[in-house]
């Protein structure tokens, strides 16, 4: 507590050793929390307000596996893909500091695989809904029409996350193999010296996309 | 020696961090066009902003021009008077007052004021201006489609901001959403330059609580808007989807025109939630850097430190923290659950606490001043006379019993518009005539901006006092005309046409404001590197206007806060920051 206080109170940064792309990260992150934060908490409202009743998600989200039907099973795997991606990115974040190139790349790729298999089901999963059981945005023969819509948005718009995030997974991961923050070469647009305190910050967006999915996964699969 | 200096000290600690990397550009086009240049970056935005500001103040003419003499424009008819509300009040509170504020006096004066060479993410700063200007133009596109743009009123209500029959509902909606999603994106790349600049890149020396409030303010608002903005965006995009997917997010089932729509289930109370728990916080993300920017402008031109500077600082903060809960004010007659009406009620009166202990530092600090009147300090004064009036009328407002009659008449445009239109741009004016040598390095011309101060100062009472009245006696508002209404007394109507010769001549006036801008950028009166004697980094750059890195070699380090004025034994009537106490040259018969 003190030591914030004299942080706080000193000259030049308040975040003592703290980099400025990595500051910049963290409220970044604070401001898109409030984005997923009034997206949640408006689809708990229309969920409360509508007049129909809601579809149960255990069922709607239902696969059947060897001729049994399993509640949330494909939700499950998605989840821990993801939660095993944050996993593999904490450890390239770990190499990274220490300066190992190879398992950095390798780590960041196989997160970045993780990321993409995790859209990839994304996209079986509303194909599925949408093809076979007639979920639309404005309605669906399950009952109120706001489940569709708050699904697709919410899903939609962490699913463009996970995307951008496997987009930048990979940017880096070339960074890293070529040796670019090894030797502090000019890096993509910015013309800023690369060094290997993008893959932490590159991690710190993937562990809240993560955080995300979890909250996600709590308030509209499990509700 | 009777020297006294208020947190001044010799010792300063080395440096944390080596010299930013500059990328310095070869090219006229990357200097001026596509620069990284934070202060180029704020000229760009600046110009952006007011450009649009006319086309507002331009729209405001025209609304006033069918208030008070009905029937007499063939081109105004209801949609078109409608479509004028919409935007003027959209592009005055966001594309003018927010992007002015923030993107324009934020990026010009928070580095050279913490003492850095330029933001810490220049690239995303510059993207951040293009962003911006993207809004502006698809903003500006929505005049040309077809049905013009939306005339839903600045607030976008559902259900009739989307029904067939208000103006705009077919291409004018959705261009307004979208260049809202683009206005937040820009904002948001520049906001984290802004924070981080101030947490992360002060110089040696400089810290937080020897920044000049004019940064406070905006450091706060750039805080509010980062987490404000959200809401917006969420729901613009909520609305989009309703719009064009017809989903039924903010739709309750409806009969428009005699038809069944097939909405079904939503909640317009929703939207009102989220769009006031963003518009309650930008009324102080455009009043925060006023306050300020006021304050360092009052401290300069009376010659003595800014009263209370740490209540100062706090009372930004507080007053920062305490509009996120006080957002559902704007919604007493919303049909809201009527309970909610309390606590918003009191967390509004609460606010009234920092806002007072501003207002009295101020005047504090005027007191026994020496006070000189230059343009800067006349609109100075003349803000806190505006923003006093204004939120006296907030107080009537703020109180559930009394706001429910006066809630949509003519009392509340005026209160709004004396408290967080007059007042913000007031200080904008005074910042502009202070900060404008720093800028070109002339002055601009006194006379005219005397005239130019005198005009709108009393033509903004002329314009909103009666408007007051107005609102008492019942007129409501955005009405296209009120006709033959048994309760409003015809002399309702005479006060309609003053009020619009009054915004007319303080409309045009402002013509002379932007000539006093171009005349003196080429034949203003060269105006050194410090013509007000102020003792903030910006005015001690080595050259004026200051160059790219805004410091030249070395960066300046800071010995004390920002307002050692008029300091007892000091020759001068001002120590700037950069001077250490044994520099300080003392008066000759006090030695």
């Amino acid at each position: 507590m003190q030591g914030i206080v004299a942080d706080w109170s000193s000259d030049q940064r308040a975040f003592k050793n703290v980099p400025w792309g990595k500051a910049m990260m963290w409220i970044f992150l604070l401001s898109d929390t409030f984005i997923f934060s009034s997206f949640l908490i408006s689809y708990m409202t229309v969920r409360m307000s509508a007049t129909e009743p809601w579809p149960n998600p255990s069922e709607v989200f239902a696969l059947t596996l060897f001729g049994e039907k399993i509640p949330l099973i494909l939700i499950a795997i998605m989840t821990f893909i993801l939660i095993s991606s944050s996993g593999t990115m904490a450890m390239a974040v770990k190499f990274g500091y220490e300066k190992n190139r190879k398992m950095t790349f390798i780590l960041l790729l196989i997160t970045a695989a993780f990321g993409a298999t995790f859209v990839g089901m994304q996209a079986f999963e509303w194909t599925k809904l949408i093809v076979e059981e007639g979920v639309r945005p404005w309605g669906n023969p399950m009952g109120a029409a706001q489940f569709g819509s708050s699904f697709f948005m919410i899903t939609g718009f962490h699913g463009t996350h996970v995307s951008i995030g496997v987009i930048f997974l990979i940017i880096v991961a070339i960074k890293v193999l070529r040796g670019d923050l090894d030797h502090e070469r000019p890096g993509f647009l910015t013309g800023r010296k690369g060094k290997y305190e993008i893959v932490e910050i590159m991690g710190l967006y993937w562990h809240f996309v993560d955080l995300v999915w979890v909250f996600i996964f709590a308030v509209f699969y499990l509700w | 020696m009777d020297y006294v200096a208020h947190d001044a000290s010799d010792f300063a600690r080395p440096a944390e961090v080596e010299e930013m990397e500059l990328y310095h550009p070869k090219t006229f086009i990357g200097k001026y066009i596509w620069s990284q240049d934070a202060k180029v970056i704020a000229v760009q935005y600046a110009i952006t902003a007011i450009g649009i500001g006319l086309v507002a103040l331009v729209l405001s003419w025209l609304m006033r021009l069918q208030l008070a003499f009905p029937n007499s424009f063939s081109f105004i008819d209801p949609s078109n008077y409608l479509q004028f509300v919409t935007m003027h009040g959209m592009i005055m509170v966001i594309y003018l007052l927010t992007a002015l504020f923030l993107g324009g006096f934020g990026n010009y004066l928070i580095p050279l004021m913490v003492g850095a060479r330029d933001m810490v993410f220049p690239y995303v700063n510059m993207v951040s201006y293009w962003v911006y200007l993207t809004a502006v133009l698809l903003l500006v596109a929505s005049f040309f489609v077809p049905g013009g743009p939306t005339g839903a009123g600045w607030t976008l209500y559902p259900p009739q901001a989307i029904l067939q029959g208000t103006p705009g509902a077919t291409w004018g909606i959705i261009l307004m959403l979208v260049s809202l999603a683009f206005f937040i994106i820009g904002f948001t790349m520049g906001g984290l330059n802004y924070v981080v600049t101030v947490l992360q890149a002060r110089t040696r020396g400089m810290t937080m609580m020897r920044l000049p409030l004019t940064v406070w303010g905006i450091f706060t608002a750039t805080v509010l808007a980062l987490l404000a903005f959200p809401a917006l965006f969420v729901s613009a995009i909520m609305m989009m989807l309703d719009v064009t997917l017809g989903t039924s997010f903010f739709m309750p089932a409806i009969v428009s025109m005699g038809q069944q729509l097939d909405y079904t289930g939503g909640s317009p109370v929703l939207f009102q939630h989220l769009f006031w728990f963003f518009g309650h916080p930008e009324v102080y993300i455009v009043a925060l850097p006023a306050f300020g920017i006021v304050s360092d402008l009052i401290s300069v031109h009376a010659r003595k430190n800014i009263f209370g500077y740490r209540m100062m600082v706090w009372a930004i903060v507080a007053i920062g923290g305490l509009s996120f809960i006080v957002w559902a004010h704007h919604m007493y007659v919303s049909g809201m659950n009527p309970y909610f009406g309390f606590f918003f009620a009191t967390t509004t009166l609460i606010i009234a606490v920092p806002t007072a202990l501003k207002v009295y530092n101020w005047v504090l600090t005027l007191w026994r001043g020496n006070i000189h009147l230059t343009v800067p300090m006349l609109f100075a004064i003349g803000f806190i006379f505006t923003f006093i009036n204004g939120g006296l009328t907030g107080l009537f407002l703020g109180n559930v019993t009394v706001d429910v009659p006066l809630s949509d008449t003519m009392f509340v445009v005026a209160h709004f518009h004396m408290v967080m239109a007059i007042a913000p741009i007031l200080v904008v004016f005074g910042a502009i005539y202070h900060w404008y040598p720093k800028i070109t390095g002339r002055m601009l011309n006194d006379t005219l901006g005397k005239f130019h101060f005198w005009v709108t100062f009393v033509g903004s009472y002329a314009i909103y006092y009666p408007m007051h009245y107005l609102g008492f006696a019942g007129v409501p508002r955005r009405y296209y005309a009120i006709g033959g209404t048994n309760f409003i007394p015809e002399s309702a109507q005479a006060l309609n046409a003053s009020i619009t010769i009054a915004a007319l001549i303080v409309g045009v006036v402002q013509v002379v404001f932007l000539y006093n801008l171009v005349w003196s950028y080429f034949k203003g009166k060269p105006s050194g590197s410090n013509p007000w004697s102020a003792t903030t980094l910006e005015w001690q750059t080595a050259d004026t206007p200051p160059k790219h890195g805004n410091f030249g070699e070395t960066l300046p380090v800071v010995y004390r806060w920002a307002y050692d004025y008029s300091v007892p034994g000091a020759k001068e009537d001002f120590i700037p920051q950069n001077v250490p106490p044994r520099d300080v040259v003392l008066s000759s018969n006090k030695t």
